[in-house]
């Protein structure tokens, strides 16, 4: 704990932050590639595995072992620089990182440093009033994992499991062109999105699949010189990300306010205090001396092996959506939404595919009732609790007028839970709606039977008593009679 | 306990014509070698065991007409080959009880080609020196002269070989330490081209000059002994995917023809004068065998050292780094905290010289020196490729001294480091360039032993050994054993 | 160029190498004997030359296919381990 700060700072930072200082973020994402093995060694990448049971001689840094690069890290790069127009570098060198730490097992990590496979791109993200935002993405290299470090139970000692050890990330490294914590995050998912649609990356934050650093500094309004920055690391959620540097950015002003100087350190977000603070253990050794790694040769790759990568990649999100857009009639919210992912662009056309014509009604199934659904149950839209081809059914009873759209809730409700089609439900509670023109009169009838004092007040002028009618009439057929068939008909028997 | 005088090849034939087993040739080594250990310290560990079961699977492929083309043969490894349950040292109390879980791609193949191993040889501490002096071991010493060095780092293996305490070990040169301690103890040894034999289970000492190769008695058995062990290895990703060619085949050859150049650098006023006699002598026998001599100038090996002992040492200081006390190797007591851990069991487990050039590296890397020092070197060994391009563009092969002086005394270089690493100027320089080299016996000085270099160009070790071979058929300095161990 | 006792200290821990102070001297002499004598390279002309980090030119690095080709071998490479415990490899508490 370094600053004397309360945590009541952060809420009026933005209000200083809007007027006399600017922010300037810069993103380092830490991707786990999804690969099967390890980036320089055979040995599994899974998660979960008890403590140094995925961890080989090469993880481990034994004595006389070499690394050999793993096809597949390299081909997930050259996707990603591919997806954001990046450069491909024919020749990149990977070289080491010389510090000591624990989870560090060689003394090194092998990263690339001058030379990175990825030169150059852009992403473009959605600031709140809908305005876009092109962010640059200076480089993006590979490089491996280090092992973790547990504290608990051990009696004052510190257990290293290299589990980790050796698995490929790639590090996307942006330019310091964000201005606030929501753009940062904004930034942020819009990557996160990206490699899952590439898949190359499982996205799993919680798993620490995918983190970042967040370099922040603040400067006076105006200003060109780029003010002290500190580099807040290793935060794994979104939420987390946009609390950290509020909070940071809160503490550098209160800082420089005040008359003090921010310093070049690292910082620790601790989610618990909401509050980030001095990392002093990884500021001693900060000359790395990196070096061309002698134990691997430069890495060539050929204008046909990009071309046939660039070949391979899937549609883009940004692609997509501008597609659903045109094809589907959706709007660029709508359209955003629903190319957030790919498993969820999938199910979204998989539905309207099976009931053509129908693509803004699905568009609102699949963001309303089926998003909640799955949101209150915690589960995935690949989790496959409800196919597209069951949602679609229900879509088709809607559009065929068997059934209304508030009946169609119901049997959604009980489809979700049993795992029935939505004519099976629509069959065995009898929800199926009533077109018979007579049974529809004869509820009117008996509705207006019952209710003479209002219908007089009807006839007499007092309009708004229609919809009382059509409540009662849908109340007696348990919703079921067919609102437009209820309307002509009740518009011709009540005025008498 | 007499002294086998048979070279590997000799072994080999005699074991497949059935007039030796090789449970005989091992018991016969074995006592010899326990008998040489209080005067020469060339083992760090016997694996008499071990070796008698190999001998004996050996013997009965033998016998069933089976078995590799080295099957039987008894050859000894240095501390640096990683061997599955067996205690590999780098000479240094940093590996004092480090038994690797695996073993070396050049173990495994010499394994599968049948031969057996006696036992680890002593080298300089992580293959740092010229001397042998470095080893936590203690030095080996030259059979020629106890009070003498046998040279570095591979000082066990040939010590060993001159001795014929084994006919055969595996070794590894950095900056000279297969061809320097060859030429002091008066053996055979090679250096292939860099990428020929794995660095898989080799520890490394610097990345990108470490190469294994041979010390033998003669140049046939370089390449009986090479051939089994060189080849693509996918462990090593600066292994090189060529067919190894049979190194054996055209060693007869007439030489005629045969343009060797003499590098004017090598002949320079730290050469002592015996030594250079020997050597213009030797090359006057190429010359009678139909080769054309030439003199030539390469401006910038000079300067290898000065590379080397930049390169090498930020090599070794990264490679060196995972000697932490935390996963294996030695580790100090009772550290007070990270920081103590590492450092105590760093210094406690390093000698001097492994520390000095720890230190070296860590400096030539560090913030600021960088360009001037590792950047300019890295530059200055490309000129130094370039001067051997344009040299193998004019010859076949370039010949010249292996050291400027026989060996020296125990102690007589130690107090100055750079004394001791101006004894590799001329073996560094074909490291930096990664070409083949060897070194040959070619007479004596002053009673000691004097070593050939020959350099040939990337992948040229056949080119290298057939004249080596020619020059063996001329010679008999190779058969030459010191008198105290015959 | 000498090194200064502080320089060498301080590569030292960069390093982490504890040096016994009566050894001290003696790595400041050596070390700065070395240091002078590399730095003899300064004087070669190497404008325009590219550094080479690998002797063999023209060799690129080959790849590997992603497959898993190692098993739990944990106990066996924990032998050489000097501290072990629930297979975690133990040191003294790192604070962050």
């Amino acid at each position: 704990m370094s600053t004397p700060l309360g945590t009541s700072v952060s809420a009026d930072a933005g209000r200083r932050q809007g007027d006399a200082w600017e922010t300037v973020i810069g993103l380092e994402i830490h991707a786990q590639l999804a690969t099967r093995s390890k980036i320089f060694s055979g040995a599994a990448t899974a998660y979960g595995a008890p403590p140094n049971t995925q961890a080989c001689l090469v993880d481990l840094g034994y004595p006389g072992v070499l690394p050999v690069l793993n096809a597949e890290a390299v081909r997930m790069a050259v996707r990603f620089g591919l997806a954001i127009g990046a450069q491909i570098a024919r020749q990149s060198v990977f070289a080491r990182k010389n510090y000591f730490y624990p989870d560090l097992p060689k003394g090194y990590q092998i990263s690339q440093y001058e030379l990175p496979i990825v030169a150059g791109g852009t992403l473009e993200i959605v600031l709140e009033d809908g305005s876009r935002k092109r962010i640059g993405v200076t480089r993006a290299h590979l490089e491996e994992d280090a092992g973790k470090s547990l504290h608990e139970g051990l009696a004052g000692l510190t257990g290293i499991d290299l589990n980790r050890a050796g698995t490929p990330l790639l590090e996307i490294v942006s330019e310091p062109q964000m201005r606030s914590a929501r753009e940062a995050v904004a930034y942020m998912k819009k990557v996160h999105t990206l490699v899952r649609y590439l898949e190359i990356c499982d996205g799993n934050m919680q798993e620490g699949s995918f983190r970042c650093d967040a370099n922040v500094s603040v400067r006076p309004a105006g200003s060109e010189k780029l003010g002290t920055r500190t580099e807040i690391k290793n935060v794994n959620s979104f939420r987390y990300v946009e609390k950290a540097i509020q909070y940071e950015v809160a503490r550098q002003i209160e800082l420089i306010e005040s008359g003090g100087k921010v310093i070049q350190e690292t910082r620790l977000f601790d989610p618990d205090r909401g509050e980030t603070r001095s990392m002093r253990s990884k500021e001693e050794a900060n000359d790395y001396r990196y070096f061309p790694d002698p134990d691997l040769l430069p890495l060539e790759l050929e204008a046909a092996y990009i071309e046939a990568v660039r070949a391979e990649l899937p549609e883009l999100p940004d692609a997509k959506a501008a597609r659903f857009s045109a094809q589907y009639g959706l709007s660029d919210y709508d359209a955003g939404v629903l190319t957030a992912s790919r498993e969820l662009a999938d199910y979204y056309e998989a539905v309207t595919r099976t009931v053509p014509g129908q693509s803004k009604l699905a568009a609102n199934w699949v963001m309303g009732e089926l998003a909640a659904v799955l949101h209150k149950d915690g589960l995935e839209i690949g989790a496959g609790k409800l196919p597209a081809e069951r949602l679609a059914g229900l879509l088709a009873r809607i559009a065929d007028g068997t059934i209304s759209g508030k009946i169609a809730k119901e049997v959604f409700e009980v489809m979700w839970a049993s795992g029935a089609s939505a004519d099976e439900v629509i069959a065995s509670k009898g929800l199926q709606q009533i077109t018979d023109t007579g049974a529809i009169e004869r509820a009117i009838e008996e509705v207006m039977a019952h209710h003479p004092a209002q219908l007089a007040e009807f006839r007499a002028g007092k309009d708004k008593l229609f919809g009382f009618f059509v409540g009662q009439v849908m109340k007696a057929t348990q919703g079921k009679a067919n609102p437009a068939q209820l309307n002509a008909l009740l518009k011709k028997k009540l005025p008498g | 306990m007499t002294m086998d005088r048979r070279t590997v090849t000799q072994m080999a034939a005699d074991l497949r014509a059935r007039k030796v087993s090789s449970v005989e040739l091992v018991r016969a080594c074995l006592p010899r070698i326990e008998a040489s250990q209080s005067s020469l310290n060339a083992f760090v560990t016997v694996t008499a065991e071990q070796a008698l079961a190999q001998a004996q699977a050996a013997d009965r492929e033998l016998a069933a007409g089976r078995g590799g083309p080295l099957a039987g043969v008894p050859i000894g490894h240095k501390d640096l080959f990683c061997t599955a349950g067996v205690r590999t040292t780098c000479g240094s109390r940093m590996l004092e009880n480090f038994v690797a879980p695996y073993d070396a791609t050049v173990v495994a193949r010499l394994q599968a080609a049948g031969a057996v191993m006696l036992g680890k040889l002593n080298m300089d501490e992580f293959a740092m020196g010229s001397s042998n002096e470095t080893s936590y071991f203690g030095p080996v010493r030259n059979p020629w002269n106890t009070d003498l060095v046998p040279g570095g780092s591979s000082g066990g293996c040939a010590a060993a070989v001159a001795a014929r305490l084994l006919p055969a070990a595996t070794a590894t040169d950095t900056g000279g330490s297969i061809r320097q301690p060859a030429a002091f103890c008066g053996v055979t040894g090679i250096k292939p081209t860099y990428g020929r034999v794995s660095r898989y289970g080799m520890i490394a000492f610097a990345s990108s000059l470490d190469q294994g190769g041979v010390i033998a008695q003669t140049a046939e058995d370089c390449a009986r002994v090479l051939r089994s062990m060189a080849g693509f290895d996918p462990r090593d990703s600066t292994s090189v995917d060529n067919p190894v060619p049979d190194y054996l085949a055209g060693l007869d050859a007439p030489l005629a023809g045969v343009r060797i150049g003499l590098l004017k650098e090598f002949f320079d006023t730290g050469l002592e004068a015996d030594y250079e006699r020997r050597v213009r002598e030797a090359l006057a026998v190429f010359e009678r065998l139909g080769a054309r001599l030439c003199e030539l100038s390469l401006p910038n090996i000079p300067r290898s050292v000065p590379a080397y002992y930049v390169v090498a040492p930020a090599e070794c200081s990264s490679n060196l780094a995972r000697y932490d006390g935390v996963r294996f190797g030695h580790r100090c007591r009772n550290p007070r905290d990270l920081t103590d851990l590492y450092k105590r069991s760093r210094s406690e487990g390093f000698g001097a010289e492994v520390k000095r050039r720890i230190m070296t590296g860590t400096y030539v890397l560090s913030a600021g020196y960088y360009d001037a020092y590792y950047l300019k070197a890295q530059r200055v060994r490309r000129l130094i490729t370039a001067d051997f391009e344009r040299a193998f563009a004019e010859v076949d092969l370039l010949m010249g001294p292996t050291t400027p002086t026989p060996a020296f005394a125990l102690g007589a270089k130690s107090a100055d480091p750079i004394t001791m690493y101006l004894n590799d100027i001329y073996t560094i320089s074909a490291n930096l360039a990664g070409l083949p080299a060897m070194s040959v016996p070619c007479g004596f000085a002053g009673g000691l032993p004097v070593g050939l270099q020959i350099i040939g160009p990337h992948f040229a070790e056949q080119r290298l050994l057939h004249a080596a071979h020619r020059f063996q058929l001329e010679t008999d300095w190779h058969t030459r054993v010191p008198e105290r161990c015959a | 160029m000498a090194l200064t006792r502080a320089q060498v200290e301080g590569i030292a821990h960069l390093a982490r190498l504890e040096l016994d102070p009566a050894e001290l001297p003696q790595y400041e002499q050596s070390l700065s004997r070395i240091v002078d004598f590399i730095g003899e390279l300064e004087r070669a002309s190497t404008a325009g030359v590219a550094p080479m980090a690998h002797p063999l030119p023209g060799l690129a690095q080959r790849l590997r296919a992603d497959e898993v080709t190692e098993r739990d071998e944990h106990d066996l490479y924990q032998r050489n381990a000097p501290a072990v415990a629930s297979g975690l490899y133990l040191v003294p508490k790192v604070i962050e």
